[in-house]
Formats: C-alpha cells, sequence, structure tokens
C-alpha cells in the first residue's frame, strides 16, 4: 500500500484549508495504518460532521459519513454487526465533546472495539468559528466575542475516566508520538482513543492572535506540557485548561474486558 | 402472546438478526424479549444510551448486511427523526415499531393514541417517503413486522410499524404461516469500480454491503450516484430527492393494502390500528355499513379509498388523534360526490366504543 492507493486521489483536491492540522494527522494516520498490516478492504471509517468528518470521504475504503456527533454509535453498531471488520472513527472537539457526549462517555465505559481519532481544534471550524466545549479559558470565538467564560473539557481525561483501554494526546508538532500512539490504537483491544491536538489558522487562530498557520503551531508547540511534568504545574492539571496549556503523552495502556467480549459477540 | 412480542417473533421469522433500542413504555417488552431470542437466534441484541444512538447502530449494522430493527414510542421516536432521515438519504434498510402512547412530550406512557401517524411521514426535515404500516391484532404485529423487513429491503427505506399501546400490550394468539414470504435486499456481487447509486427503471439502487471490498462512500450530504459528496448543483440534489420520492411512488399500487369491508356501502367508516376492532362489531350488526381499513398508512392506499368513496354518502373517520390520517382522507374523498367526510376524535386512551360508532353514522 502506499499513499495514493490508501487515499482517493479522484477526491483532490481536498476541502481542508491552507495550513490546516488535518493534513499532518491525515499523513500520520497513513503511516500508522500501513504499518498495523490492517487490511483496507476490511476497515470501516467512520466520521461526524465538521471539518474532522470529512476524511473517511478521502479514504479508499469503505467509509460511512455521519450526522453530527452520531459516529461513534453508528460505528458500534457496525462493529457488533460485523466483529470482522475494523472500525476507525474521526471526530473533532464538537463532535464528540459536545454533540455526541453522550456516546462518547458510553462507548468508553463499555470500551467497545474502536479505534477514535479526535481531531481538538478548539472551535468549530466548519460553520466559523463559535467556541466548543475545548475552547480555553478567555479566548476569543465568534459566539464569544468578550472571551469565552465556560471552562473547557479535556476529552482525553474523560476518555480515561470512563474506561477506554487506551488513551493518548499528541499536538500536530507530535508527529513521530503521534504515529506511534496510532498505530498503538489500531492495534489495541477495546476502544483506543488519540486526540490531536490541531492548529485551525483559520477561525481559531485569526481571532486570537495567532496571524498564521506556523503561528497557532507554534503556540501548540510551546504550550504543550508532558503529562509527568503536568501534576507539578498545577494542584490540579486540569486547570492547564484553561490557560490553554495541553497535557500531552499516554494518558492510560491497560486491559480491561472489551465490550464484544464480556456481551459474547466474540468469543 | 402480547402484540409487543409477536412483532420481535415476526422480526425474528424475517431474518432480524440485530436490535439496539433504549426502554420506554409501553415498546418496552419488544427489547426485552429481544434480548433473550436474539441470544437463541444468534444474533446481536444492544442496550444503548439513548434512541438516537439506537437507530445510529441499526442503520450501521445494516451496512453489514445485517437485517436490523428498533422500537420505541412517541418521545424516543422523536428522538430518532434525524437519523430517520440519514437512513432514507443514505438508503438504508432499516425497520422502526412505534408503539404509540399519548403525546406530545411525555404524555400517557400507558394509555394508546395515534399522534405519531404525521411524524411517520413528515418528521424529519427535508423531501422523502417512508413506510409506514398500522396493526390492528397480535397477529398483524407478526405479519406487519414481516412485512416491514421486506418492504425495507425491497426498496432500501426505512420501514415504521405504526402500533399502539393496546396493540402493544393486547393478548392473543397468532398462527405462523407455512409460507412466508422473505425478502431480501439486493446486494453488489462483485467488487468492481463502479457508482454505488447507479439505478435502473425500478430507481433502488443494489446495495454495497461494507467489508466486501466496495470501498465506497456513503454520506448524508447530497450526493451523485458516486456517493460522494455534490451539495451545491441544484441539479445533483433534484435527481437525489426526486429518485428517494419517486422510488416509493413508483411502486406504491405493489406496497398499499388496505382491508375493505363492504366497500359499496352509502356509510363507510375509516379507520385503522386499534379503532377499526370497534368497527368490526359495527359491521357484525349492520350490513349498510362499510370499512376502509389502510394497513399502509404510508404511501396511503389512495385508489382503493378513491374507488369505495364513489359509493359513500358519508364518510367517518375514526382516529386517536386531533386528525391526521383525517386530512389525506377528506383531500381524496372530497374528488367523490360524497359530501360528509367527518372525524370521529377520541384522545386520552379509550377506543371509540361500537354504540358511539353507531350513533355518529346515523
Amino acid at each position: 500500500m502506499n499513499f495514493f492507493d490508501f487515499y482517493r486521489q479522484d477526491r483532490w483536491p481536498h476541502m481542508f484549508c491552507p495550513g490546516c492540522g488535518v493534513g499532518t494527522v491525515m499523513n500520520t494516520f497513513y503511516r500508522a495504518f500501513a504499518e498495523s498490516g490492517l487490511d483496507q478492504n476490511k476497515t470501516v471509517f467512520v466520521a461526524g460532521i465538521g471539518c474532522s468528518g470529512r476524511i473517511p470521504g478521502y479514504i479508499r475504503a469503505d467509509s460511512l459519513h455521519t450526522t453530527h456527533g452520531r459516529p461513534l454509535a453508528f460505528a458500534g453498531g457496525i462493529k457488533v454487526a460485523n466483529p470482522k471488520l475494523k472500525v476507525v472513527v474521526f471526530t473533532g472537539d464538537g463532535d464528540l465533546g459536545a454533540i455526541g457526549g453522550n456516546h462518547f462517555i458510553n462507548a468508553c465505559r463499555r470500551n467497545i472495539e474502536l479505534t477514535v481519532i479526535c481531531i481538538n481544534n478548539y472551535i468549530y471550524g466548519m460553520t466559523g468559528g463559535q467556541a466548543s466545549t475545548t475552547t480555553p479559558r478567555d479566548l476569543l470565538s465568534s459566539t464569544t466575542p468578550f472571551g469565552n467564560r465556560e471552562y473547557p473539557f479535556d476529552l482525553s481525561e474523560v476518555a480515561v475516566a470512563a474506561g477506554a483501554n487506551y488513551v493518548a494526546r499528541w499536538t500536530t508538532f507530535h508527529v513521530k508520538q503521534m504515529t506511534k500512539s496510532m498505530h498503538k490504537a489500531l492495534l489495541k483491544d477495546g476502544l483506543s482513543f488519540v486526540e490531536i491536538a490541531s492548529q485551525c489558522p483559520t477561525q481559531f487562530g485569526r481571532r486570537n492572535d495567532l496571524n498564521s498557520a506556523r503561528e497557532v503551531f507554534d503556540w501548540l508547540k510551546s504550550n504543550s506540557v508532558p503529562r509527568s511534568k503536568a501534576r507539578d504545574l498545577s494542584e490540579d492539571h486540569l486547570d492547564l485548561n484553561l490557560m490553554g496549556k495541553i497535557t500531552v503523552g499516554e494518558f492510560v495502556e491497560r486491559n480491561r474486558e472489551s465490550y464484544m467480549k464480556a456481551i459474547g459477540v466474540m468469543k | 402472546m402480547q402484540g409487543d412480542e409477536a412483532s420481535v417473533e415476526g422480526a425474528i421469522h424475517a431474518g432480524c438478526r440485530f436490535f439496539a433500542g433504549y426502554p420506554i413504555t409501553p415498546a418496552t417488552e419488544i427489547a426485552e424479549r429481544m434480548a433473550k431470542r436474539l441470544r437463541e437466534a444468534d444474533g446481536v441484541f444492544l442496550q444503548l444510551e439513548d434512541e438516537i444512538a439506537a437507530i445510529a447502530a441499526i442503520i450501521g449494522a445494516s451496512w453489514t448486511g445485517t437485517k436490523a430493527m428498533t422500537a420505541t414510542s412517541g418521545p424516543g421516536f422523536s428522538l430518532m427523526q434525524e437519523n430517520l432521515g440519514y437512513a432514507c438519504m443514505t438508503e438504508t434498510p432499516i425497520v422502526i415499531i412505534d408503539v404509540q402512547r399519548g403525546g406530545p412530550s411525555t404524555g400517557q406512557p400507558t394509555r394508546a393514541a395515534q399522534g405519531d401517524v404525521m411524524q411517520a411521514r413528515w418528521g424529519s426535515h427535508g423531501d422523502y417517503e417512508t413506510i409506514a404500516l398500522a396493526p390492528n391484532s397480535v397477529q398483524e404485529m407478526f405479519d406487519l413486522t414481516i412485512e416491514a423487513f421486506n418492504l425495507s429491503e425491497k426498496y432500501r427505506v426505512p420501514t415504521i410499524v405504526l402500533s399502539d399501546a393496546d396493540i402493544g400490550h393486547m393478548r392473543g394468539t397468532f398462527v405462523v404461516s407455512n409460507s412466508i414470504d422473505i425478502t431480501d435486499r439486493k446486494y453488489h456481487l462483485k467488487p468492481v469500480s463502479y457508482n454505488a447509486f447507479a439505478y435502473d427503471e425500478n430507481l433502488i439502487p443494489n446495495f454495497p454491503k461494507f467489508g466486501e471490498g466496495h470501498r465506497v462512500h456513503i454520506t448524508g450530504l447530497t450526493h451523485d450516484i458516486s456517493g460522494y459528496p455534490k451539495t451545491t448543483d441544484p441539479k445533483v440534489h433534484e435527481a437525489l430527492v426526486t429518485r428517494l420520492v419517486n422510488k416509493i411512488r413508483l411502486h406504491r399500487n405493489n406496497i398499499c393494502r388496505a382491508e375493505i369491508i363492504n366497500p359499496q356501502a352509502e356509510k363507510l367508516i375509516v379507520a385503522y390500528g386499534s379503532p377499526s376492532n370497534s368497527v368490526y362489531e359495527v359491521l357484525n350488526e349492520r350490513a349498510d355499513i362499510g370499512l376502509f381499513r389502510p394497513i399502509t398508512v404510508w404511501p396511503f392506499p389512495e385508489e382503493k379509498l378513491r374507488e369505495s368513496a364513489q359509493y359513500a354518502k358519508k364518510i367517518l373517520v375514526l382516529e386517536m388523534n386531533m386528525g391526521q390520517l383525517y386530512w389525506e382522507v377528506e383531500r381524496i374523498a372530497r374528488q367523490s360526490p360524497c359530501e360528509k367526510i367527518e372525524l370521529f376524535t377520541k384522545l386520552g386512551g379509550d377506543v371509540h366504543a361500537p354504540d358511539e360508532i353507531l350513533e355518529r353514522c346515523a
């Protein structure tokens, strides 16, 4: 398999903005998938709505572009109805943390055999830059013109608390670590969750004095704190999120019984 | 057996091997029996976090080529509407059993109603057609659940069984015939490079099951026959939506079913679901009264009603709502000489009593 077999060339040029972090995620995902030995014909890619939701439309495999927030529920149906298929979900902070929050925590709780890649760009990119559940405190968006006053979600911590078997977060700067985590996630039993903090220069950067893709990228990079250090830096490392700090690293790697084994679908 | 339970047996008979649901009165018995019966039938039962997840999961399951179903009542049916539209747009065969209760909102969990008739037709946004069947007995909960699967598979459309709390909780016997027809969807057999939504004069594309190397992209966005999104070309949208609607309208004579007793009667009662059972009692006493019972509520058996309406001097429509199917009947019957087209509403869960019906027929 090469890059051009993996992606649908007939769909190019893609619709992502110049400088968007999705390109990095797609590139690293291809590398992780190619190394995993998984069969493209036996893998289904599922997505919800938003920029991240468009990724499966560019992958040359069976793919289901679903309704907003619901990809995990659709994906679960596919996986349990045909356990021989590998099912990968692409989602974003709006899709997963807001409208799809209920499906997210329950999919993690069940530890269902899905790989979930979440591109967290801290904003609703496709609809024009509204605040999301992960927008850091005081930052600007089209719906928080005076600064975001809500506390942001830490999606990876939610996944850990709810019961996922593998959770890691990196930024688009951490290409090597991200590739390794995606590779691990693809081969992990149970629910595996990789969150990528990603730059949205068009909607997020522009409103927050980060005037190019490079500046957002540097913001992600310089605000990343390894998980090992995060607890020393603040009393409760969730506080880091409020300031726009990003805890990166592997959050959990464990072997809780996965869903289909538990309910007897797969022996 | 209860009507709800008979529906489960019908589903298993039709080949249903996947159920996802969320508990709700008066449909819970369906999930409970499915939990047991699907294990025995080597299928999968899932209880999910809400009705949105339930319909999403059965759509996902259907794309693996598995016959899949959910069951709910009004509040859950409301939650399912967005993904019901998704199933229409992606032409995914699924079956939904809606055991209707009094609404709006939480309403009357344990009392029967027929308030979801228009929701079954128009509940999701945009233009589309669904099929909805209205059983009036335990036997029909069995038969019409099978029929729902057959129609859904054949036309690649979500099919709804519009039951109600009385029929769902009614106890009775049912007969399993030796010759039940089971329809399966037509699959794309060979994984080749093709347009996944190409269609012939029947307007129904073959189904490309996931995991067979088709590498197909399925989206709720407006798409052309390749399956790829094409959202700004008016012609692509018009062609798609017109076909989604016409694939049902073209076949309406094969889909539509009605029970008609004394078709040439001067007084014609139109009733479906629970109230139609009261009409049988009325007909035992009065040969001058006829019954028109749509079994397919959507598409409405229009031609059949038009025929009967020619003879009627008065048409009385019984509904456990403030008038939903009444307007469909009125629209069709207005084309006949009949001038009296009346609605007899019952709200609160009681059905129309035979003597009340006789009074209104006078």
